[in-house]
């Protein structure tokens, strides 16, 4: 398969010209690639109109979801969809960036390095419905413990409140915290390997040490970057579905406590579309059409800001 | 990079307040890095635990029986999962049949016909979009697309829920093959008076032919693990596969349709298939790992 021996082939082969059948193909295989994302808002908001007419700007703040009466509204799940997201964030930000900076560093020599980030390439290639089941015998027996231990200490603090359930929105979030490390950690890495060396060397040459040199000169350069990772990470967990659904609960109904039942969008939509019917099917096509809204105007300011970021460190080298 | 000051054999004799101030920032350092290690380590600790459970609980059930016998029904103790395995691996083939081509061609086009040009830039964004929709989303797509319109479940539902989740991986990363082909290649090519079509199928696309595998393979490990874009398309089935029509069982549905069964045996069957899919979707990985590695070596 060398490309010389190749284009000596080439050589041999006979000159044609005439219309290019194979860029007309290419060309069909671009333009259907564009179509299918039209296609895709196109059958959702179709199959969404019904609801859209019936409930129209009144599904996104109303909060009661009941299916056997009829009535809709998404509330109480996009609540748990920003809660659930925004935890696991603040959880998985930490560690996710000290990977990140340590894979970029020579703290360890290189063989530990590598091992460090096949694991974290193997969170990531690990099926959201293992991480479900791990959660179920692993995590929903640890946040019980942990929620009805707040719940003796700090009666009185909303958000720690009991009665406390394994299934919570807590649980969801560790778990999601988990799933989003590697997003976290690829995209900062790679913004800090971006970051030019003579940087590094000129902070270290006026006598910073180590740290100095990654708070005072490496991560504010990074730092668009490690903020385009964030929200990618953030987009990438309003998503997820599968795990989330097995251990949140799936209550429709909005508490303040960490430690009671909830649902997200996503949660929302694995489990009933099943068994829908009728009006129902229409409501949760048009809770589908929010979470796409949701979940693409976040990566497109992600991407903004990752292109953002490419721009400027172009410029500093 | 190790910092000189740490090392100088005579730092701690010294008590001046400009070497307090040292020492103070060289155990400042220390301790970072003490913390830095620590939460990357701490990472380590939930996989372990994950890959330790799944083969702790899922070895027991594993022999060749599973893959040969039905599920069990609910409370029943024995069977296996092969018409998951089946359904799993017929749906993910589909839907590389259905992504695969038109992905690589239009890859083709934004790379090699009109890099620059405003399909081109509209292909690319559309696809950066595409990447960002939740899985989920896919298998709405394909509920209103195919199951409303045809009146029922089916492998072919949730086959086009995949094909729509891997087109723009495949997409994305077969640019990125094309883009690391020579110039010099392609120059060389046209200078040797080859039409772009035979530049193109001759010299481009067999040099990019390893780095295009590692993409589609990627895919299909990633499609092979999801869930979401099955559970309300292809749903679940009890029996063998026998049209592409009907409901079909898969690896991902069926643990989780089994791992909140109230039944000890139904739970030590989702492990097993936990064990089956994490090596399945490993093994794809790593197989896609060396096939673009050999091309570098």
């Amino acid at each position: 398969m060398s490309a010389p021996a190749a284009a000596k082939d080439a050589l041999t082969a006979p000159v044609r010209t005439g219309p290019d059948y194979f860029l007309w193909l290419c060309g069909a295989a671009s333009v259907g690639a564009i179509f299918v994302l039209g296609w895709i808002f196109f059958e959702i908001f179709q199959e969404a109109i019904p609801a859209l007419k019936e409930f129209g700007a009144k599904f996104l703040t109303n909060a009661t979801w009941q299916p056997n009466r009829d009535r809709f509204g998404v509330l109480p799940f996009l609540v748990g969809t920003a809660a659930t997201s925004l935890i696991a964030l603040l959880i998985a930000l930490p560690p996710g960036l000290a990977i990140a900076i340590f894979l970029n560093e020579d703290f360890l020599p290189k063989p530990a390095r590598q091992f460090i980030r096949f694991v974290v390439e193997l969170l990531a290639a690990i099926p959201s419905v293992v991480y479900g089941l791990w959660g179920i015998f692993v995590v929903i027996p640890l946040i019980q413990q942990l929620g009805s231990w707040c719940a003796e200490r700090f009666p009185n603090v909303p958000l720690l409140a009991g009665p406390a359930y394994g299934n919570s929105l807590l649980t969801a979030s560790v778990v999601l915290a988990l799933m989003i490390l590697p997003t976290i950690t690829a995209i900062s890495r790679s913004s800090l390997v971006a970051v030019p060396r003579t940087l590094r060397e000129g902070s270290y040459a006026l006598g910073a040490t180590r740290w100095e040199a990654i708070f005072g000169v490496i991560l504010p350069t990074a730092a668009p970057g490690i903020v385009a990772a964030t929200i990618l990470a953030l987009g990438r967990a309003m998503g997820e579905t599968m795990a989330v659904a097995m251990l949140i609960g799936n209550s429709p109904r909005l508490s303040w406590s960490l430690f009671s039942p909830s649902g997200t969008l996503a949660s929302l939509l694995a489990n009933q579309f099943g068994e829908a019917s009728g009006l129902q099917v229409s409501a949760l096509m048009y809770a589908a059409l929010v979470l796409v809204a949701l979940t693409l105007a976040v990566n497109f300011a992600g991407e903004a800001v990752l292109r953002y970021t490419e721009k400027r460190t172009a410029g500093i080298r | 990079m190790d910092n000189p000051i740490t090392h100088s054999p005579d730092f701690f004799e010294d008590n001046s307040p400009e070497s307090t101030k040292m020492l103070g920032r060289s155990l400042f350092d220390r301790a970072l890095t003490a913390l830095c290690v620590g939460l990357s380590f701490l990472a380590l600790v939930p996989l372990a635990s994950i890959l330790y459970l799944v083969v702790k609980n899922g070895l027991p059930l594993l022999d060749w029986s599973v893959f040969t016998q039905l599920p069990p029904a609910a409370g029943m103790n024995g069977g296996g999962f092969g018409n998951a395995v089946i359904g799993t691996l017929t749906m993910v083939g589909l839907a590389l049949l259905m992504a695969a081509p038109p992905a690589v061609l239009a890859a083709v086009y934004i790379c090699e016909y009109d890099p620059k040009g405003k399909l081109s830039n509209a292909v690319r964004f559309a696809a950066k979009l595409l990447t960002g929709v939740p899985s989920i989303i896919c298998g709405v797509f394909a509920f209103a697309a195919v199951v409303l319109a045809t009146g029922k479940f089916s492998a072919f539902a949730g086959a086009v829920a995949l094909a729509v989740l891997m087109l723009p991986t495949i997409l994305l990363t077969s640019e990125q093959a094309l883009l690391g082909v020579q110039r010099a290649y392609r120059e060389a090519s046209y200078g040797l008076g080859a039409t772009r079509f035979q530049t193109i199928s001759r010299v481009v696309l067999p040099d990019a032919a390893p780095a295009i595998m590692t993409g589609i393979m990627l895919a299909v490990a990633r499609a092979a693990g999801e869930t979401a874009p099955l559970v309300f398309t292809a749903l679940f089935s009890q029996f063998w596969m026998s049209s592409l029509m009907e409901p079909t069982a898969s690896l991902s549905v069926l643990i989780y349709n089994f791992s909140t069964m109230p039944f000890e045996h139904q739970v030590k069957m989702a492990w097993t298939a936990s064990l089956v899919l994490v090596l399945l979707v490993t093994a794809t990985n790593v197989t896609a790992q060396l096939v673009f590695s050999k091309r570098h070596a």
